[in-house]
């Protein structure tokens, strides 16, 4: 890497400094981040840099997933900065859960001097082999002089291609030497230059895609964070195209955003807790246009039982998506913007017309499914009902171009059924990993990037408690995120499952010794509500909207309600249970060891 | 649905800048999928360019084996993957060192043999020998078995390194 520097005028400036020059460079204007022994060095630059701000979190986990929430809600990188050992290894959840979910971030780590390397040092770790299997590339700075040529590459990593999350390990004396920089302009390029994804399709598979489009009868187009991620382009592109087309449309639980909820096209979204008629669509049809998506088995169910007779195109940025789980017909790797821009050409110059009889029909069927209101629940008595809460959150807040996040578990599904999402990049949610303290810090991370906005964690009281000593730091930056909690007295998915496949024995899932979380707001200065009753709901929420600082809101809803509809585990798309009335014996043996 | 059924094996040949943990990343993908790996040569192949080949043989599935390419070819210090199986052709070649402590008439059957499979004789003692043999794996296990019904031995192979005939040549800059 030394190399690439060698031609180019450079000078000399302290490590440390050197990487706050190089992330204003890359128009990073806030870290997240936590000290220690290691990177005090960037700490002491940090104090004297004033174009950098630092959010000073209470845990590194937390640190990672609100350069997530950041970078989720920008499109930009989120930085993360923390200290060597422990700080490393509390990070690697966070870091997990960025690669899965294929979210930018640069993550700083600290290391002992290089001498000390490999001596089982204070506070050292091997924190590129340790996270080597969970970031998108990672690398241990052994020379001064790799220094700005690797920040530099590191940035281009996270954020080109299938974005990820990408780790420097910083050995002290590397901080506190001098290092040399150069300004020149070709060094980006330079430094750049070995990794370029594909990003433009193969002109071939459009065309092919196009040949299988034209034939379509049961189409459906099945999105997925890839369009996201793509950048609003994509979004644009995807709306045209299902305007043209006049297309069924689901999106997975990434992808919610890249169709406004509220287009006629959009059938909800698919998969394990989807809508009964994205999964009968994506069972029946006949071509699928896959978009940015990956075949995961969240969506797919079982795999032999997918979408049996269907023509399938994926396009997908990354190759090893493709035929990963399902064999496709077309596979196109590119991105998903530039790639629908080309199919939407490729269409007009193959005079591309909707089969509008057959399309009609198939919307009749369509329409049938919906007509199943699979969504449907009561709201009886006074009882909150989870999805009346979610319904209510979302009718209240519709005007104000609100940001979501989610905790993992019911609320997360319901969440993604009931609150409508109109534009990409208001939902944030942890996907591919499932990470239960997801969301309180990812919503202080698009609170910070978005200060006047309204950001809201839709949370379950045993998630929230998995990350709230971020309470300090929402207290601190006076952040005003609302927190929203679904509050159940249960690890409400586990009871679910403990009741749908283990017999009723619910084995350590309830919520036990909760705190009083009108009092645990009023601790960290932040207002504190609570809602007992169906009747309390709205003014529960127009206060909560109302106060300026953050707010948690205590939604006492009815414990035992469980998510439906839903596909059980091992079952195919056609094999939805919509309620709890056809539950019973609903999973099979072989069902029962899947996740 | 995907193949389950049709189990191949495949040599890859991939060329990665020389960098630390570059192997750790090529191995790791494989043992964090559950892929196999039957066997792995690595050198530095080109010291001003800083270029190591890799060359992997493993097994799998059509599909398994096309996922591994494409997994590999994500990987950032990786250039370029090759499936020499599924390429243009090729030659692979593996090297043995085998060391067999024997005497009399077993001794003079395995100097026999050597000479037969053009092995060379690296080291003698008055009961032993260490041929170095090289050849396609078949002809060097061959060999082996060989060895083994003659006496005690004991065994150091290279693994398999592949490279594609004809005039064409992989360039890194
Ligand atoms: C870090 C972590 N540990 C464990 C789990 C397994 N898990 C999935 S959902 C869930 C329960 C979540 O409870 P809560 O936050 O109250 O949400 P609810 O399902 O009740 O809405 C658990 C334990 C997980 N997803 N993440
Ligand atoms: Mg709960």
């Amino acid at each position: 890497m030394a190399e690439k520097l060698q031609k180019y005028k450079t000078k000399q400036i302290p490590g440390a400094e050197l990487l706050l020059k190089c992330l204003e460079d890359q128009d990073v204007e806030v870290i997240f981040g936590y000290p220690g022994g290691a990177v005090l060095p960037i700490y002491d630059a940090l104090f004297k840099n004033n174009r950098i701000k630092h959010i000073l979190v209470r845990h590194e986990q937390a640190a990672v997933h609100a350069a997530e929430g950041y970078a989720r809600s920008t499109g930009k990188v989120g930085v993360v900065l923390v200290t060597s050992g422990p700080g490393a290894t509390n990070a690697v959840t966070g870091l997990t859960d960025a690669l899965m979910d294929s979210v930018p971030v640069v993550c700083l780590t600290g290391q002992v001097p290089t001498h000390l390397v490999g001596t089982d040092a204070f506070q050292e770790a091997d924190t590129s082999g340790i996270t080597r299997q969970c970031t998108k590339h990672n690398y241990l700075v052994t020379k001064s002089a790799d220094l700005q040529v690797i920040v530099l590459e590191a940035f281009h990593v996270a954020k080109t291609g299938r974005p990820g999350p990408v780790l420097i390990d910083l050995p002290k004396d590397i901080l506190m030497l001098d290092a040399p920089y150069s300004n020149s302009p070709e060094i980006q390029e330079e430094a750049t230059k070995r990794y370029y994804p594909r990003i433009n399709p193969d002109a071939k598979a459009i065309k092919d895609a196009v040949r299988i489009l034209k034939k379509a009868k049961k189409p459906i187009i099945y999105g997925g964070g890839g369009i996201i991620n793509s950048g609003l382009k994509a979004s644009e592109n995807l709306e045209k195209l299902v305007n043209m087309t006049g297309w069924p449309t689901t999106l997975t639980l990434m992808g919610l955003g890249a169709l406004p909820a509220e287009d006629k096209h959009f059938l909800g979204m698919l998969g394990m807790h989807g809508t009964y008629e994205a999964n009968l669509a994506m069972y029946n049809c006949d071509v699928m246009l896959n978009v940015g998506a990956r075949f995961d088995d969240r969506v797919t169910g079982k795999l032999s039982e997918f979408s049996p007779q269907s023509e399938k195109i994926h396009i997908d940025i990354d190759g090893s998506s493709i035929n990963k789980n399902i064999q496709v017909d077309v596979g196109i790797v590119g991105d998903a913007g530039v790639v629908l821009d080309a199919l939407i050409s490729e269409m007009k110059t193959q005079s591309f017309e909707p089969n509008s009889t057959a399309l009609e029909k198939w919307w009749q069927k369509i329409n049938e499914w919906r007509s199943r209101e699979c969504l449907r629940y009561k709201q009886i008595n006074q009882v909150i009902k989870p999805q009346f809460a979610i319904e209510r959150l979302y009718e209240l807040t519709k005007n104000k171009d609100t940001f979501v996040t989610t905790e993992v578990g019911q609320h997360q599904m319901w969440a993604a059924q009931y609150f409508g999402f109109n534009k990409p990049n208001r939902w944030m949610t942890s996907g591919g990993l499932g990470t239960m303290g997801y969301g309180l810090p990812a919503a202080m991370g698009v609170q910070v990037a978005h200060p006047n906005s309204l950001v809201i964690d839709i949370s379950g009281e045993g998630s929230f408690m998995m990350n709230m000593q971020e309470l300090s730091t929402i207290s601190q930056y006076n952040l005003p995120v609302k927190i929203f909690i679904l509050n159940n007295e249960w690890l409400g998915m586990v009871r679910q499952w403990q009741e749908l496949i283990h017999g009723g024995r619910y084995s350590q899932s309830y919520s036990a010794s909760l705190p009083d979380f009108v009092k645990l707001a009023d601790t960290f200065g932040m207002t504190g509500l609570v809602a007992e009753y169906a009747s309390d709901l709205d003014d529960v929420i127009n206060k909560m909207l109302e106060t300026d600082g953050p707010v948690i809101a205590d939604i006492r809803i009815e414990k035992e309600e469980n998510c439906f509809p839903m596909i059980p585990s091992g079952a195919a798309h056609n094999e939805m249970i919509l309620g709890p009335d056809d539950q019973e014996g609903a999973i099979s043996e072989s069902g029962k060891i899947l996740v | 649905m995907l193949d389950t059924q049709n189990i191949e094996s495949h040599t890859l040949s991939v060329l990665v800048d020389d960098e630390p943990g570059v192997l750790a990343r090529v191995v790791g993908l494989f043992s964090g999928r559950g892929y196999n790996i039957e066997s792995l040569t690595v050198s530095v192949v080109d010291k001003k360019k800083k270029t190591s080949r890799i060359s992997v043989v493993t097994t799998g599935t059509p599909q398994v084996i096309n996922q591994i390419e494409q997994l590999l070819s994500r990987l950032i210090p990786v250039h370029k993957v090759e499936d020499l199986t599924n390429g243009s052709p090729h030659v692979e070649r593996e090297l043995a060192l085998v060391k067999i402590v024997n005497k009399g008439d077993s001794r003079i059957e395995s100097l026999r043999i050597a000479d037969s499979f053009r092995a060379r004789i690296l080291d003698s003692s008055l009961n032993s020998f260490v041929f170095e043999v090289t050849g396609a794996s078949e002809k060097v296990s061959a060999f082996i078995d060989l060895m083994e019904s003659l006496g005690k031995v004991e065994v150091a192979r290279t693994g398999i390194c592949g490279i594609t005939r004809g005039n064409k040549i992989d360039l890194v800059d």
